[in-house]
């Protein structure tokens, strides 16, 4: 019989509205990779985040090593040997990595001082013994986010972490970057840590785990040795249904250029160029793909491509038309339709019925604006009607505000007001993020349908999966430049790793 | 590779500017070594680098200094502390109460209790802006506001003109060193507060950067969950710097009284609150950086007066009494979008657990 370091048995976690976790039983192994499979809002983060102390359980018990615990804080269960990795990074960024492992737990000198030299040899001592290469003294904004990974995992074993929690580590880091983390995380369980990987890629499970779990709408729905899954088979598990997993696509058939994009440069508030000396074109009736790690200039490309940032040089040109330096309206007149990676920043207004937020491209022409200031919301009523049966946005109505629907059909609004006119060309970013399995498919299936009505299409998307299914034609972004341009029928991910890691393919 | 490279970069330019800063400042006092001791005395650059101009210059900057650090030890954990102005000049007027209250003690433990009570009454503002920023969770611009006002009208309200304080903390000269040129002369014949603000700010730039304290303010300041995950408690971080702080701000006020000037007038604060503002941005939230700024600002003032003595006529004095607000605001505007405040600077924490 194998040990079992950590089991909850029973757990329920209501949220208003939301039953995050309903009667949820789960163990792990001592020295085992579980990995913790499921939709966003299938309840695994909450889970977690109630065995790591951040929320309480309504009912349910934690078992610690066999030991029945309340696990009342972070601190609390950094002290019983649980070590978690957020999906956002608890670091402070202008602080050295050395400093932001000891903090809270310092190598002091005296009563006062800090011993940043200890600090920094047990740092070292570390990084060294399970293969987590860092540099004790790097300030960590300048690192790449793989490393700063590594930083939150020494964290959790400076603190004598024996159970390590990672939620969604991969969602950030290139193909090598992954690969890299499953090296070490491979180490950490031959050292007798466990280890529970948060994920929904499900190509990443079979490759690192040794047995998985899958749960759905906050309960658990089954359990399954990768030796004896499949990708399909897991997926079905996961969304309760067969799911395709290729969206279907035929040739593409590329006309004139629409978009023509040449020399851009964008320079950031602190005057680095991070879009530097960018051209290329996209036809109607194509797919232009951006590959990339985040944080290579993709998001600046896209605000350029809309007017949402100013340029430092180059020319855009849309439709035979320069709309170098033209405002985000210039861009939708000329027929540009914007998915945007931030969809609560820049694709939607929150409390806005949904009815107003597809329109807001529009709202101020006919038949929407009736002059003299005033909305024809009958018009606007009708128009969201017709969207939102067209686009499957699941909602009681088109009054609801647009912040009370579901990631998934948040976005599905979003694609919809977009999709729902003419357009010449759509610059979609991270069109899936955070969406549910079941509105990816769907949204993916409609820029295939964009595309072969002969819109140009420029999709920016750190997801490789995404990129590769989608595109036409790839590009690869790396610090701000583009590093190398692949045609997708013969693009391997192996090749775009490495064009994503800044390897040059000349080199 | 990439990551050495660009470390080496930003170092390479924070290196740049200490060299820049640190050539103009020996440059700045060779120049004023060559004035005060040859036959160049006699010429217009003494208005410029005279022995008074130095003088005048480190006592205009004492209270920016202690109000900057004031400022720093708040705003590094994350709470903004507009309200220095406020709690100097109510640390001003506490400090000459008890010194006229305690005429009849012999003068040093009469000082000693009027600082006290600069520290204790600069402390007690400091604590009603962290209870109304952190407990309340009022704007802090807001409550910063609330601690100027209610010092302006209650010293007001409350002062007498018949008060009068007698005696101040008198310059103490410290041997050998003193004999240095002009330097020595400046810095080592000074008032105990002077001297104690001097220490000041070696003491907090050291702790802010080496010891536990500081790496929790820092962290706090920057990113207070990361720092609540990792067991550190941050409001109360944040009301033990806030009031440390405004104890600081006091002492500043205490210099005034007791020190610089030896009354207390209404308002006599006239603004070094917000200048120290703009000498902690002006040094980038560092206790060294807001020296060099503060040194600035009072080399500007000790310019305007000695202008103004030597009967300057070539420019009307209005616009000679300008000079230490026109300064303060082109290198504020110039500096405001290059430094960096803490990211989580003026923003309430509420620990989700």
């Amino acid at each position: 019989m194998e040990e079992s370091v950590l089991e909850v048995r029973d757990i329920t976690k209501q949220f208003p509205g939301v039953l995050a976790n309903d009667h949820v039983n789960l163990q792990l192994h001592k020295g085992e990779i579980l990995a913790l499979l499921g939709e966003n809002g299938a309840g695994k983060s909450t889970l977690m985040n109630i065995v790591y102390g951040l929320y309480h359980p309504d009912s349910g018990e934690i078992y610690l090593n066999g030991e029945c615990v309340t696990v009342s804080s972070p601190r609390d269960a950094i002290a019983r040997g649980v070590g978690m990795v957020h999906q956002h990074f608890q670091l402070v960024e202008p602080m050295t990595v050395t400093e932001n492992i000891i903090l809270g737990s310092e190598v002091m000198r005296n009563a006062v001082l800090l011993n940043i030299d200890a600090a920094r040899q047990q740092v070292d001592d570390l990084s060294r013994e399970y293969g987590l290469e860092v540099d004790p003294d790097a300030i960590i904004e300048d690192l790449p986010v793989g490393v700063q990974q590594r930083v939150e995992i020494i964290k959790a074993l400076y603190r004598h972490a024996k159970i390590l929690i990672l939620d969604e580590p991969t969602a950030v880091l290139t193909p090598q970057e992954i690969e890299d983390l499953f090296r070490v995380m491979r180490r950490l369980v031959e050292q007798g840590h466990s280890i529970i990987f948060i994920t929904h890629k499900l190509k990443e499970v079979l490759a690192v785990a040794h047995r998985i779990v899958v749960m759905r709408n906050g309960g658990v729905v089954g359990e399954a040795l990768p030796a004896e899954s499949t990708e399909g088979s897991l997926a079905s598990m996961m969304v309760g249904r067969e799911v395709i997993l290729k969206v279907p696509k035929g040739a593409a058939h590329p006309g004139e250029p629409v978009l023509d994009v040449s020399s851009l440069e964008v320079t950031d508030a602190r005057g680095t160029k991070v879009v530097n000396n960018v051209s290329f074109q996209v036809r109607a009736g194509e797919i232009l793909g951006v590959a990339g790690v985040q944080g290579n200039g993709q998001t600046e490309l896209v605000e350029a491509l809309t007017g949402l940032t100013r340029i430092g040089g180059g020319r855009i040109t849309l439709g035979g038309q320069d709309l170098s330096g033209g405002t985000p309206r210039a861009f939708t007149e000329q027929g540009s339709g914007h998915i945007p990676e931030n969809r609560h920043r820049y694709g939607m207004v929150a409390p806005y019925p949904i009815s107003e937020n597809l329109v807001l491209n529009q709202y101020y022409k006919a038949p929407f604006a009736r002059g003299w200031g005033i909305r024809d919301y009958p018009a606007i009523d009708k128009h969201a009607q017709r969207l939102v049966e067209l686009f499957d946005v699941r909602t009681p109505g088109v009054s609801t505000a647009g912040g009370s629907l579901s990631g998934g059909n948040q976005q599905k609004m979003v694609v919809a007001r977009e999709l729902g006119r003419q357009l010449s060309l759509l610059v979609a970013a991270q069109p899936t993020r955070g969406v549910d399995v079941g509105s990816i498919e769907f949204i993916h299936s409609q820029i295939v349908k964009q595309r072969d009505a002969g819109v140009a299409v420029l999709l920016v998307s750190a997801e490789l999966d995404e990129i590769m299914a989608l595109s036409d034609r790839i590009i690869v972004m790396y610090k701000g430049a583009i590093i190398g341009e692949v045609n997708a029928a013969e693009a391997t991910r192996e090749q775009l790793g490495l064009l994503m890691a800044g390897v040059h393919p000349t080199a | 590779m990439t990551q050495t490279h660009s470390l080496q970069k930003k170092n390479s330019r924070t290196g740049r500017t200490a060299l820049w800063v640190g050539g103009s400042a020996v440059v700045f006092f060779l120049i004023a070594i060559l004035v005060n001791q040859t036959p160049l005395k006699e010429t217009s650059l003494r208005l410029f680098f005279g022995r008074s101009a130095l003088n005048f210059t480190l006592r205009a900057a004492v209270p920016l200094i202690l109000g900057a650090l004031s400022g720093i030890l708040c705003e590094r954990s994350g709470i903004v502390n507009i309200g220095i102005e406020g709690m100097m000049l109510a640390g001003a007027f506490g400090a000459f109460v008890v010194k006229v209250a305690t005429t009849a003690l012999p003068l040093p433990l009469s000082l000693f209790l009027a600082t006290l009570a600069a520290l204790a009454i600069g402390g007690a503002m400091a604590f009603i802006l962290a209870v109304l920023s952190i407990r309340y969770k009022v704007n802090q611009i807001i409550s910063g506001t609330v601690i100027i006002t209610l010092a302006a009208g209650l010293t007001t309200y409350l002062f007498n003109p018949d008060w009068v304080s007698k005696g101040k903390f008198s310059n103490i000269t410290i041997p050998l060193l003193v004999k240095i040129p002009v330097i020595g002369e400046v810095l080592f014949n000074n008032g105990l507060l002077t001297y104690l603000t001097l220490l000041l700010v070696v003491v907090t730039q050291i702790m802010l950067f080496r010891s536990r304290w500081g790496l929790r303010t820092r962290a706090i300041g920057e990113h207070p969950r990361a720092a609540d995950t990792m067991g550190i408690n941050v409001n109360r971080m944040r009301y033990i710097n806030t009031v440390i702080g405004g104890m600081l701000a006091g002492l500043a006020g205490a210099f005034l009284v007791l020190e610089a000037v030896g009354q207390f007038k209404e308002g006599m604060t006239a603004g070094r609150g917000f200048i120290s503002l703009a000498a902690m941005i002006f040094g980038n939230w560092t206790p060294v950086g807001a020296f060099g700024a503060a040194l600035l600002f009072g080399y500007t003032q000790a310019l305007q007066n000695e202008f103004l003595l030597a009967g300057v006529t070539a420019v009307p004095r209005h616009f000679i009494s300008m000079l230490p607000y026109v300064v303060t605001i082109v290198v504020v505007a110039g500096f405001v979008g290059r430094s960096r405040p803490p990211a989580a600077e003026g923003q309430v924490y509420e620990s989700e657990m």
